[in-house]
């Protein structure tokens, strides 16, 4: 069971998950403290430590459409966060099954701040509303990716092979 | 079951016969490129080597290309360390398509590869940044991809685990009435097929009026392609495809254009006339969110642009040109060029372009992104407006997200800047 921290809605661009200006930011290390920034208060909760890992966000169509940075996905994996939305960018989606940030797409999702989500492989089901929704599998070729830790660690297994 | 151009390209560079939509590839990369992000690339391709008992090497340094444009001159201190790292790095790797901080060989990522020829017909290009849909203009099958990928396909010479992406064939007819062209017809046609609605998608473009379009405007309709969400945006290479890699790029050697089949399968076929269309513009703060100027006109403007890897080509200073020629920026109102690359901006010098703008009291800068991502120059102000023929909008983009930014042609840009407020250039520009 996990924590809604945050909600919100369609196309949200990857200039809102980490505006362009911090681009020249680029260890994952130091990524984290600019995700949202220009959202100061869900910018702030997340510096002052009052989202727990693990913490959902809660999206909707398009999540993290627009750059290929890959500081949109390592802010938020650098946080711990989980992202359910009704659907992902294609370059946000690999960005984040290379860095082994856990996204989840469910195109029906509904939930609100504080509601409580069980994530399973088929479904989630908010524990708060009651109600149960689908979730789509990662194909087997990101998921390949997933369990090998990442885009690091299934490129490193692929040299040692050649 | 034939096969669609995207399917064909990635095929032959996974070795099969045949792909279809859905189907996992790994397609060698014929080219690699970077801008700044290098840095982070560089990054996580050491860390690929980390524990192995070899040294780390690139796959194939000549299918490695590294442009520097999205903070040039550098802007701080962070950015010139990165920008040093990268340099030491392509020296020890011997990357020769390297393109540093110079007014002889400079520009941005998208200008550069095209013009020296470094892309071309049925290639796998992968770019880290989103607009490397723009060299499927080339015919080529042209795509974005994060850091990490980047670092793998330095290590491997492959893309791993790619969906064959499902067709969208965009037939276009009819031809662009004067002040229309391919920036409106893109812009039209993100509103239609909406940001998302080419996710995981290749767009194909055909018709009389994409034959009859130089490369300079294909160009356009790629580099935008995936603001609807496209994966790649491909135009099959053709005779002018070819025209422009001989005459324009240099190449020599023999070029064959990949075609799609008689009988390839489309996920859908969206047919378009141009001979009505009106100057678009997309409205603050999403791409897809597209009217005709003339439900927009008479906004107020304090900044208008030209230029970026969409609009910064001769054409586009041409266009703006003509329409200031004789006339003044608005006293309100602050306007900035960008050539798309440093050839660009000497032809654009040579043909007196350069002056015109100046005289009209337009800044022109240094080839490069410029303010269109907001991490360099030309940062609005608190409630500021622009009106820009850049390629997104997203709320926060030119480095403010208390200001807003219109995106529109390089005609209806000029004649703004003219008037200071959002002007259709079909009425001779007031």
């Amino acid at each position: 069971m996990a924590t809604v921290v945050y909600v919100v809605g369609d196309d949200v661009s990857t200039d809102l998950i980490y505006p362009g200006r911090y681009m020249a930011t680029v260890l994952p290390t130091e990524t984290p403290q600019y995700a949202f920034a220009d959202d100061a208060a869900f910018n702030g909760r997340l510096q002052g430590g009052q989202v727990p890992a693990g913490g959902l966000i809660v999206g909707g169509k398009n999540f993290g459409c627009g750059s290929s940075r890959e500081q949109a996905a390592s802010c938020l994996k650098g946080h711990a966060l989980v992202i359910v939305a009704r659907g992902f960018s294609r370059i946000f989606l690999q960005n984040a099954v290379n860095l082994g940030l856990s996204v989840v797409t469910c195109p029906t999702i509904a939930a609100a701040p504080g509601d409580e989500l069980e994530i399973s492989e088929r479904e989630v089901v908010n524990r708060t509303s009651g109600r149960r929704f689908p979730v789509t599998p990662l194909s087997a070729a990101r998921q390949a990716i997933m369990e090998a830790g990442g885009l690091i660690a299934y490129t490193r297994e692929r040299l040692v092979k050649s | 079951m034939g096969m669609t151009v995207a399917e064909r390209i990635l095929a032959r560079a996974s070795g099969r016969t045949r792909v279809a939509a859905g189907d996992v590839v790994e397609p060698q990369v014929d080219l690699a490129m970077s801008h700044e992000n290098a840095a982070l690339v560089i990054n996580q391709f050491l860390e690929i080597y980390q524990g192995l008992p070899r040294e780390p090497r690139v796959w194939d340094p000549a299918r490695v290309a590294i442009v520097f444009d999205h903070r040039v001159p550098a802007e701080s201190a962070k950015t010139a360390t990165n920008q040093k790292r990268v340099r030491e790095f392509v020296a020890r790797h011997a990357i020769h398509r390297f393109h540093d901080i110079r007014g002889d060989r400079g520009g941005i990522c998208h200008q550069v590869l095209p013009e020296n020829g470094y892309v071309r017909p049925g290639d796998v290009v992968v770019g880290t940044d989103s607009h490397t849909t723009s060299h499927g203009a080339l015919g080529a099958f042209a795509f974005g991809i994060g850091a990490t990928e980047m670092a793998s396909v330095w290590a491997l010479g492959a893309v791993l685990n790619v969906e064959v992406p499902p067709t969208i064939l965009i037939d276009v007819a009819g031809r662009f009435r004067p002040m229309v062209g391919p920036k409106d017809l893109i812009l039209s046609l993100i509103g239609q097929l909406t940001a998302e609605g080419a996710n995981f998608r290749a767009l194909e473009f055909h018709g009389e009026t994409i034959r009859e379009m130089p490369t300079s405007g294909r160009l356009v309709l790629c580099n935008m392609s995936v603001e609807a969400g496209a994966t790649a945006g491909i135009v099959p290479a053709d005779r002018e495809t070819l025209r422009y890699l001989r005459d324009e790029a240099g190449v020599l050697e023999p070029m064959t254009p990949v075609l799609p089949d008689e009988d390839a399968t489309y996920d859908q076929v969206l047919t378009v006339d141009v001979t009505d269309l009106a100057p678009q513009v997309a409205c603050p703060h999403a791409v897809d969110h597209v009217k005709p100027v003339t439900a927009v006109a008479g906004q107020r403007v304090d900044q208008v642009v030209i230029g970026s890897c969409t609009n910064g080509r001769l054409d586009d200073l041409a266009v703006a040109a003509d329409i200031l020629r004789d006339h003044k920026v608005a006293p309100h109102t602050r306007m900035l060029v960008f050539p798309a690359s440093t050839r660009i901006y000497r032809k654009a010098v040579e043909l007196g372009y350069v002056t015109t703008l100046m005289d009209a009291g337009a800044v022109v800068m240094n080839s490069g992104c410029g303010p269109c991502l907001g991490v360099h120059e030309g940062a609005l102000g608190d409630g500021e407006v622009a009106l820009s023929t850049t390629n997104r909008n997203f709320k926060g983009r030119m480095g403010n997200p208390r200001s807003e930014v219109y995106l529109c042609s390089p005609a209806v840009a000029a004649a703004s800047a003219v008037t200071g407020v959002i002007t259709d250039p079909r009425n001779g520009g007031r």
